[in-house]
């Protein structure tokens, strides 16, 4: 019996190890590394997609604000008749583009949608997001650790969220 | 069981654009079902896009993405013939995986 109990209580130990060094790392990243690449790593971004307002979300998504910028072309239909497919694209003539994310505003969570572009993908992207309510719809585009922004109104005749 | 997802990958030039569309609820927990009880919230989290052995688009998605979502996007430095892995989890830990030739 001893000399099967040592080496797996040995064992034990280890993980118990690993496993405590696992969580302690767990427990730091959000502190340390969240704001600066949340959106372009892999990790879900749990927190930004709870924020209510789109101000908030932008800031838990990114840890900075954006500015307006015409280089950012958002296409939304000026009125969607059923706001629970609302066409939404974006297109940009800015370099060096991480990421773009969508907010819809007056949604119960403002974050809809938050993309990684990596190197060699070209700053774009149409998807099909729901809409409460007419409201303003914001894109985001960050580029060269800078965020810019558009903006435009869609008018939503019937609810996306089942209101 | 047939795949969730469906993509189209064309690759003209450089340039190979794609577009996907996957079956998926996406409900939102925000909308209630007949008997007035909410429908508990189910959506895709993350969308993977991976050409060549490299992530060429993640998205990471909230309840606010259309039913069956749809997506496009264009990338460079794949030519015809090469595979794209495409993959998604959900909020219940669900997922699927698929790979297309790009055409």
């Amino acid at each position: 019996m001893t000399t099967t109990t040592g080496p797996l209580a040995t064992r034990r130990l280890m993980l118990q190890g690993a496993a405590s060094v696992a969580l302690l790392g767990l427990g730091n990243l959000p502190f340390a590394a969240a704001p600066a690449h949340a959106a372009a790593n892999d990790k879900y971004p749990e927190a930004a997609f709870r924020q209510k307002s789109e101000a908030d979300a932008i800031k838990a998504l990114y840890g900075k604000t954006a500015e307006p910028s015409d280089k950012v072309k958002l296409d939304a239909p000026e009125i969607a008749e059923n706001g629970g497919v609302v066409p939404i694209s974006v297109t940009t003539t800015l370099d060096k583009v991480t990421s773009i994310s969508f907010f819809v505003a007056e949604n119960p969570n403002a974050l809809a949608a938050s993309y990684g572009i990596p190197d060699g993908t070209v700053p774009g992207v149409a998807n099909r997001l729901k809409m409460a309510k007419t409201t303003n719809v914001v894109a985001i585009v960050e580029a060269d650790g800078k965020l810019y922004s558009a903006t435009r109104e869609v008018k939503v005749t019937v609810g996306g969220c089942g209101g | 069981m047939a795949s969730s997802i469906r993509v189209r990958a064309t690759a003209n030039g450089d340039i190979t654009e794609v577009q996907a569309l996957i079956q998926h609820p996406m409900d939102s927990g925000f909308v209630k079902d007949s008997k007035g009880s909410l429908i508990p919230a189910h959506f895709i989290q993350e969308l993977k896009f991976e050409c060549n052995g490299k992530d060429v688009f993640v998205a990471d998605w909230g309840p606010a993405v259309s039913k069956d979502p749809y997506v496009k996007f264009s990338f460079k430095g794949a030519k015809k013939g090469d595979d794209l892995k495409i993959s998604w989890t959900d909020n219940k830990g669900a997922s699927d995986t698929t790979t297309a030739k790009i055409s």
